[in-house]
């Protein structure tokens, strides 16, 4: 058996991506800039994608821009937002369970002069929102905040940040990355009341190499590259169609609320026994996205479970490479123990994962805990 | 332009009666490295220079000058244009040559050898010509005889002329194949790429022994082993790579012997196993990269009991080196962003809280003897997974 419990890292290509795809690369190949036909077909089809993407996002077609994907979407928003807007203040803040790909954005902003807040996080990972409130002033020029963090799940209360921009009467941009939320959990731009959001298609099961941002109307923002004009100068370059004609299939075949209410099920039934197994911690909080489960098994290490699982056909990941390697800024952030840092797994699923998968996966569970000594 | 390259090598030149032998593996060495990385060359030896001639067009000149600094038994080597045996053309050769790189420097003198005594000019006389011609044609050039920046050397030979600028240092050490073989125990760290580095440059050919460790040591760990092992065979050549299943008798050390002992013991049964592959391949002698001190199990104490499970010869190039110029070489021979990367080896899985670190032979004996090894001995050189490693 073969059970692919790694759906946060990346997912399987849909059929209707890969048909998708494959029809873009044999027929629609064309240069959507190009005047002539072959150019009006791409370029017609571009505008279906983008039109589908703005659909599960519920925006205007023209503030979707198609990017390569989640790294480029967070780059683009945060250096692009808080260069556009220096003049209105110094301060940015972030959290500081971020991905790398807006950890390390502002990490270069503190460098370049702007004074960043990185929010902590409580035990579970989630966001201290009274720090957060205290930090956004008049000279707030960005808060970036993710909308469902990459290793534990936990959900980031997104909805009330806008308005408390709002109220602290700051210029502040709100951008949130959601590319784990995507296509997971409903999300409104409008409601959440988000200047930019990133979300990505490999973790929908799109192709990778292909992503979008969402920029509101009016908002101003300095691309990070230049070039040809596509994208409207946000983001040029060519287009890769069959990439974005993929990520169009994926989002077509979204199914977010249906597929929420089956994964909770899954999940707590999974959940459930797994709390039933002595030495098994859930580091994931109870109201977290039920698409992620972190848990710790203390006295192991996260890479030798890792192994022995990608021996019977389990794919996971871990928290934490190793001894010798970096630990989880995450579960660092929520101040976990080494014992549950080093000895973490983040099992993530997808509409398509089974319940056959995950009960394969406690059997070599229990497998694993027998056979591994531990440290 | 024609080139070649002219390669000095030092202590070969010691080696009396043996000398022709050496260069004859050096030749070789060179010749395989380069026809993998540059293409065909042939090889011609007078004197003290071996001459290297590229056979045709296609040959990545470049790429033939990194590789060649790369050889062992080379102390330096220069590229140099072939010319006609003519006034004229070694002028106009040496200005087209390393005219860029003398408009770049101040000073420069001309160096001239003249082994063909035919040749109408004395050596004198040519590089009173040359200098004059270069000093004509680059005005911002003057002569510093004493320090130069750039020594222009013109090598009238038999057949034609070799004009070159400054020489290159080579790799130095003694050629690859001339003084045995030696099995290099590799886990992935910094240190023993460095050490098989250090004996494949006094001529040693290597074997190398890694200890996996699976499913507590992963699959990339041993790729990345490999990646390193790969590195050292750009200077020692073919590696022959040996992958030893080590899970069992990790995981009976850690059951039967004291914790404390742990590290050494596991030393202990790998130094056992690498005697018994080392034999299988004729080595004369293990290698480790161990550094008096760096770790517990490196003290003189726990080094002494590592060398008494053995009878074999066991180097330790590093043994009196910082960490810091272990990590200089690493970064020299391109391994040490591949050493750095985060995967478990087998030294760190089972590591002791408090290790000791001044055991004797006769204790660590003693904490062994609880359980027979040997079964497992045996069975883990028979399982041995062998490749070569270019």
């Amino acid at each position: 058996m073969y059970a692919y419990l790694d759906n946060s890292a990346t997912t399987k290509v849909c059929e209707k991506a890969k048909k998708n795809m494959i029809d873009a690369l044999e027929s629609c190949w064309g240069n959507p800039s190009s005047l002539h036909e072959k150019g009006i077909e791409a370029d017609n089809l571009l505008l279906k994608a983008r039109e589908a993407v703005a659909k599960t996002l519920s925006c205007e077609k023209e503030e979707i821009f198609f990017t390569s994907g989640g790294t480029e979407g967070n780059n683009l928003a945060v250096f692009g937002a808080a260069y556009a807007n220096k003049r209105k203040g110094n301060r940015v803040i972030t959290s500081a369970v971020e991905h790398p790909s807006v950890q390390k954005a502002f990490d270069r902003l503190e460098k370049e002069g702007f004074e960043v807040v990185r929010i902590g996080t409580d035990s579970k990972g989630r966001l201290d929102f009274a720090a957060l409130s205290d930090a956004i002033n008049e000279k707030t020029v960005l808060v970036s905040i993710m909308a469902v963090n990459n290793e534990v799940g936990a959900v980031q209360p997104i909805g009330e940040i806008a308005a408390l921009i709002r109220r602290k009467k700051s210029p502040a941009l709100f951008h949130i990355d959601a590319v784990q939320a995507f296509g997971k959990i409903p999300l409104n731009v409008k409601k959440l009341g988000a200047d930019l959001m990133t979300v990505s298609s490999h973790k929908i099961h799109g192709p990778k190499g292909v992503g979008a941002l969402f920029v509101k109307k009016g908002t101003k923002l300095t691309p990070v590259a230049v070039g040809g004009g596509q994208e409207r100068d946000i983001r040029p370059g060519t287009e890769p169609m069959p990439a974005i004609a993929g990520f169009m299939g994926a989002v077509e075949e979204l199914t977010v609320k249906a597929s929420l209410e089956k994964i909770t099920l899954l999940r707590d039934s999974f959940t459930k026994k797994l709390t039933e197994r002595e030495g098994v911690v859930i580091n994931s909080p109870d109201d977290s996205l039920p698409y992620i489960v972190n848990i710790s098994l203390p006295g192991y290490r996260s890479e030798t479970l890792l192994n022995f699982l990608s021996d019977c056909g389990i794919y996971v990941s871990s928290g934490s490479a190793c001894a010798k390697g970096h630990k989880s800024h995450v579960l660092t952030a929520m101040k976990l123990p080494d014992s549950l840092i080093d000895s973490s797994l983040r099992i993530s699923l997808s509409r398509f994962t089974t319940e056959e998968e995950l009960d394969y996966f406690l059997t070599m569970l229990d497998k694993a805990m027998k056979a591994i000594m531990k440290k | 332009m024609k080139e070649v390259l002219l390669i000095k090598n030092g202590e070969l030149a010691l080696k009396g009666l043996n000398r022709s032998t050496f260069e004859d593996v050096l030749v070789k060495n060179m010749k395989r490295r380069l026809l993998k990385s540059a293409g065909k060359f042939t090889f011609l030896k007078s004197q003290s220079t071996i001459v290297a001639e590229p056979v045709d067009e296609d040959v990545d000149f470049d790429a033939a000058v990194e590789t060649v600094k790369k050889v062992f038994g080379i102390v330096a080597f220069s590229k140099a244009a072939v010319t006609e045996k003519d006034l004229q053309c070694m002028k106009d050769t040496a200005l087209s040559y390393l005219g860029d790189e003398l408009r770049s420097v101040k000073t420069f003198k001309v160096n001239a050898k003249r082994s063909d005594k035919r040749f109408p000019l004395t050596s004198p006389e040519i590089c009173r010509e040359v200098g004059a011609h270069l000093l004509r044609s680059i005005p911002s050039l003057k002569v510093d005889v004493h320090n130069p920046d750039i020594t222009v050397t013109v090598e009238v030979r038999d057949k034609n002329v070799f004009i070159h600028g400054n020489q290159i240092k080579g790799a130095g050490g003694m050629p690859v194949g001339t003084a045995g073989r030696v099995a290099l125990l590799v886990s992935g760290g910094i240190d023993s790429p460095v050490a098989g580095w250090m004996m494949a440059k006094r001529g040693l050919q290597l074997s190398a022994v890694h200890f996996a460790a699976p499913p507590y040591t992963s699959k990339r760990a041993e790729m990345k082993v490999r990646d390193l092992v790969s590195i050292v065979a750009k200077y020692s050549g073919r590696v022959n790579f040996a992958v030893v299943n080590f899970t069992e008798i990790q995981e009976a050390i850690k059951e039967h012997c004291p914790e404390e002992l742990f590290t050494i013991i596991m030393r202990r049964m790998m130094m056992k196993i690498s005697v018994r592959l080392a034999e299988r391949d004729n080595c004369g002698a293990l290698v480790t990269g161990e550094s008096l001190g760096q770790v517990a199990s490196q003290t003189l104490g726990a080094i002494a009991c590592t060398d008494a499970a053995v009878d074999m010869p066991v180097f330790r190039p590093l043994i009196g080196m910082d960490k810091n110029e272990i990590i200089e070489i690493s970064r020299a021979i391109g391994a040490f962003e591949t050493s750095i990367l985060p995967y478990e080896d087998c030294c760190t899985v089972f590591t002791p809280k408090h290790p000791r670190t001044r055991p004797t032979v006769e204790l660590i004996e003693k904490a062994e003897s609880v359980f027979d090894f040997s079964e497992m001995i045996d069975r883990a050189v028979e399982t041995t997974r062998f490749e070569f490693v270019d």
